[in-house]
């Protein structure tokens, strides 16, 4: 059945709540709304305010209680509402649910998911198209995933609420309505695991989240110039599976890596790096990066001039081919 | 025995002190003084620790021993204590080891113990955010429909945090069972409590919160234990969260660290020496006829094992095995910490051959 990515989320959540009684959802507008983009649509009727309630506006609040929930033995789903508002969760993110585990030498583990909607594309006001992503990769004890397709969404995040160390479930809010024709529950690649979602042998386009599509469209807008791409879906951004991402760039020899996110010291750096660290002696051309600038998320009305496109995907490309 | 603490009016403002009886048999009168005064030969043994180089710092209770261990003292054995890295003397009194606890001062781990095993969180330095910890598990209780409480003990420097506020909030909206227990030193590190707020009592802020809200001396430890034993039994009975704000001293410095002689005058630790918690809480034992001195030896005599335990154990104790470091951060070790593992381990047997 052709299904949204919000559907295949929300489907989720209420399977896995069906499935597990300790799971609880809460958040900013969760409940009688569903949520501000509906991806908790119906958990409340179906499930009761003891098991999907809304919470006053406070993230830290959130997250903080996340953790004593965990403790006892809950698994809790918490909304950050948008991706700019996560920050003042970063606290408890960074000093706790990530280093609990560690903390306690390993008596207590974090079952806790962090959903949090990012990304640009939706003509929104500021601080509603952050990409945070690598402040979470680079903070260890924190497992971060973000889908590229509704079927993939699904199976993330059933993943995700079944793991035993805490998530961050990075949502790509402008692929929410993006349609997939898919029978769910859908199976997926573990967590921890890319997925190459195009084989090809020109060179390997390396996306995750809201990418993913781009990375598709310019693979197949260049079959025209008779580029055959291979597209890899990074998936899950820690751990990164740089096995996958080795063997795809050891059989292209050229390699580009697509994320909204400025790039400076961005989750693209840790990818060409490591690239170059891996397969060096098979690359015919240096990891490039297609990216946002490094500067603040623009004003919606000239954002599609920042969000990286497959035009731009496909110059980098012909950069690589030229080198 | 008798206690005393102020009720916050619901409308705001102070209620008169109200004298409080407790019903505590000798018994159970003489462990609360036992508790405190191993709490404070653990927490002196632990300063001198410190002296001697075995702990790398640490956070001294004394003059706070009333506060915690009457706090500590109302729980039962399924609650949960939240503490923040100066309560070494209230997760002693829980019946946390010593030693274990001391784990974060000396640097061997960053919890030592088991909170599942003791229902006593880690040590907590930033913050405040332990309150929420606590909040979310009182949640967590009252979803379930678990007569279970969470006490969480808050500094008055930590009470200017976002967390106090959030938590204190949240526990309200959702009648969570949970107390919070402010202990007021009059110090975030060196900033009288004067500067860090506008107000004659934090306890004050439980009107703003919808929640019962009490003043007690926090060296007065009946006054303390019951003030707290009526917020437990309250929240366990459904009635919600309560602010305890318990008046004390913190009588060394903010660590072994810290100098006290730049922001407060020697008079004025004097002054609060005068009032201290065990010495007041002897007199009343005396006079009541429940101490004598062959119990005072006792303890003495079990404090000097204890703090013999301590010294052997933590003296000279080694560090433990490096590669530790990569086993605790996920439940799984990624490839790319398995990775770093064996480069360390290459390094360590290099180094080793040397030797």
């Amino acid at each position: 059945m052709t299904i949204t990515m919000a559907a295949a989320l929300n489907t989720a959540l209420r399977d896995a709540m069906r499935d597990d009684d300790t799971v609880i959802v809460y958040g900013e507008d969760v409940g009688r709304l569903g949520g501000v983009f509906r991806i908790t649509d119906g958990l409340q009727a179906e499930w009761g305010s003891e098991r999907c309630f809304d919470t006053p506006v406070a993230e830290s609040g959130i997250v903080g209680t996340a953790i004593g929930m965990a403790l006892y033995g809950l698994r809790p789903v918490v909304e950050m509402q948008f991706d700019g508002f996560s920050y003042p969760a970063l606290d408890q993110v960074i000093s706790h649910v990530a280093k609990y585990r560690n903390r306690t030498r390993g008596a207590v583990g974090l079952p806790i998911v962090i959903r949090i909607p990012y990304g640009g594309g939706i003509g929104a006001v500021e601080h509603h198209s952050e990409s945070p992503e690598a402040y979470y990769a680079h903070t260890a004890g924190l497992t971060v995933v973000s889908p590229g397709s509704p079927g993939d969404a699904y199976a993330l995040l059933r993943a995700a609420i079944e793991y035993v160390d805490p998530v961050i479930f990075l949502e790509p809010k402008r692929r929410y309505w993006q349609k997939e024709d898919v029978e769910l529950p859908a199976d997926g690649l573990p967590i921890g695991r890319a997925l190459v979602r195009r084989v090809g042998t020109t060179a390997t386009l390396i996306a995750y989240g809201p990418m993913v599509t781009t990375a598709m469209e310019a693979a197949e807008a260049a079959t025209a110039d008779g580029w055959d791409l291979e597209v890899v879906d990074v998936r899950t951004l820690s751990p990164l599976d740089t096995d996958t991402l080795a063997a795809s760039v050891t059989k292209t020899g050229r390699a580009v890596v697509v994320h909204e996110a400025p790039r400076f010291a961005g989750y693209g750096a840790e990818i060409a790096a490591t690239l170059s660290e891996r397969v060096f002696g098979h690359l015919a051309a240096p990891v490039l990066r297609v990216t946002g600038f490094d500067i603040p998320y623009p004003p919606a009305k000239i954002e599609r001039h920042y969000l990286p496109t497959a035009d731009r995907i496909l110059d980098a490309v012909a950069h690589t081919l030229e080198y | 025995m008798a206690a005393v603490w102020q009720e916050v009016a619901p409308e705001g403002g102070l209620q008169d002190p109200v004298d409080h009886e407790l019903a505590l048999d000798d018994a159970r009168l003489r462990s609360l003084y036992r508790l405190m005064a191993l709490g404070r030969r653990v927490d002196r043994q632990a300063v001198n620790l410190t002296r001697q180089g075995a702990l790398g710092v640490f956070a001294s209770s004394h003059g706070q021993e009333a506060a915690q261990v009457g706090a500590v003292f109302a729980l039962e054995e399924n609650d949960w204590l939240f503490p923040s890295y100066r309560d070494t003397v209230g997760v002693f009194a829980r019946g946390v080891d010593i030693v274990e606890t001391l784990a974060l001062f000396q640097g061997s781990w960053h919890c030592g113990f088991d909170p599942m095993r003791y229902r006593v969180a880690p040590l907590t330095t930033p913050l405040a955010t332990q309150a929420l910890h606590a909040t979310g598990l009182a949640m967590a209780a009252r979803l379930r429909h678990d007569p279970i409480v969470a006490l969480t003990f808050i500094g008055d420097g930590a009470a200017s945090e976002g967390d106090t506020h959030e938590a204190m909030n949240m526990a309200s909206v959702y009648q969570a069972p949970v107390v919070f227990m402010i202990q007021n030193n009059q110090y975030a590190i060196s900033v009288p409590v004067q500067l860090q707020m506008h107000t004659s009592s934090i306890a004050l802020r439980a009107v703003g919160y919808g929640m019962p809200g009490v003043l007690v001396d926090g060296n007065d430890v009946l006054s303390v234990y019951g003030a707290a034993r009526e917020a437990v039994e309250r929240a366990r009975h459904g009635g919600g969260p309560t602010l305890i704000e318990a008046v004390t001293y913190r009588m060394e410095g903010h660590t072994t660290a810290d100098d006290q002689t730049r922001y407060r005058s020697a008079e004025e630790v004097d002054h609060w020496r005068e009032r201290d918690p065990l010495a007041r809480f002897l007199t009343v034992l005396r006079e009541a006829g429940v101490a004598d001195d062959d119990f005072l030896a006792g303890i003495e005599t079990e404090g000097e094992a204890i703090a013999a335990r301590m010294r052997d154990a933590l003296y000279g104790a080694p560090a433990g095995d490096p590669c530790e470091m990569f086993d605790h951060v996920y439940a799984t070790a990624t490839p790319q910490l398995q990775a770093q593992r064996v480069t360390l381990e290459r390094e360590l047997a290099a180094a080793e051959a040397t030797e």
